[in-house]
C-alpha cells in the first residue's frame, strides 16, 4: 500500500501556511486573525509529521504535540484579550487597535 | 487497488483541507470561519492518519476540533458575529501587499524544500506497525523528551492563569470605566 510521496504532503503544508499568512495580513477582525494563525500552525504541524514519517522517527510527532499545546495556550490568551477589548467597548479592528494604553 | 484507495482518500482530504482553509480566510462572518476551521482540522486529521500518526490525529480531533473550537465558537457567539468583508472598499495597497507577501512565502517555502530535499523526499523510511501509536509516543515522551513534556505543562498552566487574570482585570476596569463615564455624563449636565 503506497500512497502519495512526502513531497505532496509538504506542498499541502506550504499552501496551508501561505493561506494562514494571507489571512493574518489581510483580515481586520482579531478573531479571524487568530483562526488564520491556527491554520499557519497546522501547516507547520503537517510538515513536522510528514518529515517524521520520512525519517521513521517519532520525535517529529512529539514536536507536533508540543505545537498543539502551544496553540491551545495561544488561543486561550488571545481570546481573553479579545474579550477584554470588547468589554472596553473598543472596535474589534486590528487596524484601529494601535495603542497599548488601557 | 489499495494504492488507488489511498490516493483517493489523500486527494479528498487534501482538497477539503485547502478549500476550508481558503474559506476561513474569505468568509466575512467569524462564526462561519470558525466552522470552516473545524472542517480544516478534521481533514488534517485524515492526512495525519495517512502518515501513520494515529495518536496525533486523535489528539488533533479531541484537543482542536473538540476543545479549542468550542471555546472559539462561544467567544464568537458572545461577541456577536460582526461581519467584516475581506475585500470591502476595493483592493487597497495594503491588501495588495498582503497577497504579494503570502505568495512570496509560498514560493519561498516550495523552492527551499525543492532545492534542499527534492531528491530525497520519495525514499520513506521503513516503519513497523507500532509507529505513531500511543504506546510508542508515550514512551518517547517520558524518556527522551521529558523536559519538553514538563515545559509544555508549565506553558499550559501559565496560559490558564494568565487568561483568568485577564478576565478578572477586564471586569474590574470595566466597572471603573462606567464610573468615569457616569461622572463625565454628570459633569456635562
Amino acid at each position: 500500500m503506497r500512497g502519495p510521496d512526502v513531497a505532496w504532503y509538504l506542498a499541502v503544508a506550504a499552501f496551508l501556511f501561505a493561506t494562514g499568512a494571507l489571512g493574518v495580513l489581510l483580515r481586520r477582525s482579531p478573531l479571524i486573525v487568530l483562526l488564520s494563525l491556527e491554520i499557519m500552525l497546522n501547516g507547520a504541524n503537517l510538515a513536522l509529521i510528514a518529515f517524521s514519517r520520512l525519517h521513521g522517527e517519532s520525535s517529529g510527532q512529539i514536536f507536533a504535540l508540543a505545537v498543539m499545546a502551544v496553540a491551545a495556550s495561544e488561543v486561550v490568551v488571545g481570546l481573553g484579550l479579545i474579550v477584554a477589548i470588547a468589554q472596553k467597548r473598543l472596535d474589534l479592528d486590528v487596524d484601529k487597535l494601535s495603542f497599548l494604553r488601557g | 487497488m489499495a494504492n488507488v484507495l489511498v490516493w483517493t482518500v489523500w486527494v479528498i482530504a487534501a482538497f477539503s483541507c485547502l478549500a476550508s482553509g481558503i474559506a476561513v480566510v474569505s468568509f466575512s462572518n467569524p462564526f462561519f470561519s470558525a466552522l470552516a476551521l473545524i472542517g480544516n482540522l478534521a481533514s488534517l486529521a485524515v492526512l495525519y492518519l495517512l502518515l501513520s500518526a494515529e495518536f496525533v490525529a486523535a489528539g488533533q480531533v479531541l484537543v482542536y476540533a473538540g476543545a479549542v473550537m468550542v471555546m472559539f465558537l462561544f467567544v464568537t457567539a458572545y461577541l456577536g458575529g460582526r461581519a467584516d468583508a475581506p475585500w470591502a472598499g476595493g483592493p487597497s495597497w495594503q491588501q495588495f501587499g498582503a497577497v504579494l507577501a503570502a505568495g512570496a512565502i509560498l514560493v519561498e517555502v516550495i523552492v527551499v524544500i525543492g532545492l534542499k530535499a527534492g531528491g530525497r523526499l520519495s525514499h520513506e523510511a521503513r516503519i513497523d506497525s507500532g509507529f505513531g501509536s500511543p504506546h510508542r509516543i508515550g514512551r518517547v515522551f517520558l524518556t527522551d523528551h521529558l523536559l519538553a513534556f514538563e515545559i509544555t505543562s508549565i506553558v499550559l498552566l501559565v496560559a490558564a492563569v494568565g487568561s483568568v487574570i485577564l478576565g478578572a482585570h477586564s471586569r474590574r476596569s470595566e466597572t471603573t470605566g462606567e464610573l468615569v463615564h457616569n461622572e463625565e455624563a454628570r459633569a456635562r449636565t
